[in-house]
């Protein structure tokens, strides 16, 4: 990789460890990538919670720390995903005194390094949205997919150690979605129907993301009529990225990058897959389960926005959860902030339900809450969340919202 | 015994590995398919499901899922509770981010085509990273 001389100065340690490593890290991760250079980028966000970090990964970001302020602060405005747990009700959650202990650990560490503990994954709708061309270095799949299909800027998916690498230099290496090359439509697809509610665009998503399948495949979408809002593309997006590993889609017609279909892609050389309502429907199906007891519901990942705190305490007005069923709403502590001031957490959580602050449930021991918890059978509205639970020991299902709130006052599945 | 097989690839990332190998044309996440406590894969739809990937030189198709698997190599590695080495046909930032904090063996892009097919579950495998190259046998 080309080096300019700011980054040969930290490559051979002058500004210090931290830098050092940094520089180093993602030298490797370039070369790898055939990263010509690097690239600056404006902001840095890092999957942050204790659950993937660990001992070891807490005691790494303590070693940092102990470098001079000088050498350790991050260079670029640098944002946290996520974390464990929500200090408030960890132990209601069947979580230990253990996991919040790593987990105040973690936060001083980060903060040590000047990282801002904003908690979540929807930076998109609450903190800064990026600008079109805007390069990143965005960690959680759901905010990369998001910022760069939506809104037109450019980010790789960054894992912790690359994003604070980032965030330690200002820059990342110059690879996949950084160059236009990787930014053209591989995947032709034709919606033949238009999702009603959030588990429908999660749906489309997850099978979107499963036929496309790889981190360098980019679908690009027809047939959606008229934009969805941004929680509709932001369940979507999530999904896609967790069923295929995706980090860019383009909605022809909708998405900055993709005014034609001409503009993104060859469409002569692609193969159009079609996907209807009956496919979107058998979707639902295969995590279905009519007429079970309900353990846990969980409205989370991505994080709910304002717009859907309200929804579900509209759902939940004058209604009352199952004793036998937990019912947990996850959003980010700014939001949390909002729905307190105007009163949309009391009318959740008047109805049994608890509100987590900052978590997004599936990055915060998930196997060890079910166990503690005796949770199995869990139904939600994210498509994201029954893809990755499925190997958390938990039996996900995934329904509307309205249906899960229903299901979550019942007790059983419809 | 027949003569070792070697295997160019891209350059990956990671030090010199070497161990047995653990193959399917499965592929890989390490927060959607493995209990990391007891180092064996969770996920019951997972080809290796229940299967230990402790000091093995796992094989596999491409990387799944989020950017958790970043931080969790470290973390799995610091516990030895990891692989010693990945192979992958296609592997995605992610698993280069997390293979070079936890100085993990990783490699993609063989030339011979689908390493799935390559290698053999059992067969005694080296890994290079920085040659691209891969000795079987």
């Amino acid at each position: 990789m080309r080096l300019t001389d700011i980054e040969e100065a930290m490559a051979r340690g002058e500004q210090g460890a931290p830098r050092q490593w940094a520089i180093q890290h993602m030298q490797q991760v370039g070369r790898a990538f055939d990263a010509a250079d690097f690239v600056e980028v404006h902001q840095a966000h890092i999957m942050a919670d204790t659950e993937s970090l660990g001992e070891a990964g807490v005691a790494f970001l303590e070693r940092l720390g102990e470098a001079p302020p000088a050498e350790r602060r991050v260079r670029v405005p640098t944002i946290t995903d996520p974390r464990g747990t929500d200090f408030a009700h960890y132990r209601k959650l069947g979580q230990t005194d253990a996991m919040a202990a790593l987990e105040r650990r973690a936060i001083d560490a980060f903060e040590a390094l000047g990282v801002l503990m904003t908690d979540t994954c929807i930076n998109y709708q609450t903190i800064m949205p990026p600008l079109p061309g805007e390069h990143q270095a965005y960690g959680d799949t759901g905010v990369v997919i998001y910022s760069n299909s939506v809104l037109g800027a450019r980010s790789n998916f960054e894992g912790g150690p690359s994003a604070l690498a980032a965030a330690l230099t200002g820059r990342t290496p110059r690879y996949g979605l950084h160059l236009d090359e990787n930014r053209r439509g591989t995947h032709r697809f034709v919606v033949r129907t238009r999702p009603r509610d959030l588990a429908e665009w999660g749906a489309l998503g997850a099978l979107v993301g499963r036929a496309a399948g790889s981190y360098w495949a980019v679908p690009v979408i027809e047939g959606i009529n008229g934009p969805p809002d941004s929680d509709a593309l932001k369940h979507m997006g999530a999904a896609m990225a967790s069923f295929g590993s995706i980090p860019l889609f383009h909605l022809v017609g909708i998405t900055p990058e993709a005014p034609t279909l001409d503009a993104v892609c060859d469409p002569a050389s692609l193969p159009v897959r079609e996907i209807d309502a009956a496919e979107l429907k058998s979707f639902f199906g295969e995590y279905g389960a009519p007429g079970e007891k309900v353990d846990v519901v969980v409205f989370a990942a991505p994080q709910l926005s304002l717009i859907e705190m309200q929804q579900v305490a509209d759902l939940l007005d004058g209604r009352r959860i199952h004793e036998g069923t937990a019912l947990l709403v996850a959003t980010s502590p700014g939001v949390a902030a909002d729905a307190d001031r105007m009163r949309l957490t009391e009318r959740i959580e008047a109805s049994g339900a608890l509100v987590l602050r900052g978590m997004c449930f599936y990055q915060s021991y998930a196997r060890e809450m079910g166990i503690a918890n005796g949770w199995r059978r869990l139904l939600t509205n994210s498509a994201k969340l029954v893809n990755i639970l499925g190997g958390y020991g938990y039996a996900p299902s995934l329904m509307s919202m309205a249906a899960c709130v229903d299901a979550a006052v019942r007790g059983r599945t419809p | 015994m027949s003569a070792p097989r070697l295997l160019r690839c891209h350059v990956g990332v990671g030090p010199v590995a070497e161990g047995e190998a653990l193959v399917t044309d499965d592929n890989f996440s390490a927060r959607y398919d493995l209990d990391r406590i007891k180092g064996i894969f969770s996920r019951p739809q997972h080809k290796l499901h229940g299967q230990s990937y402790v000091g093995k030189v796992l094989v596999v198709n491409t990387a799944k899922g989020g950017v958790a698997s970043a931080w969790m190599l470290h973390e799995m590695a610091a516990r030895g509770l990891a692989p010693v080495a990945i192979l992958f046909n296609r592997f995605n930032p992610i698993l280069a981010q997390g293979a070079a904090l936890a100085d993990m063996a990783i490699c993609d892009r063989f030339a011979d085509g689908d390493i799935t097919r390559l290698i053999e579950t059992g067969e005694r495998v080296k890994v290079d990273p920085a040659a691209g190259l891969v000795t079987v046998g």
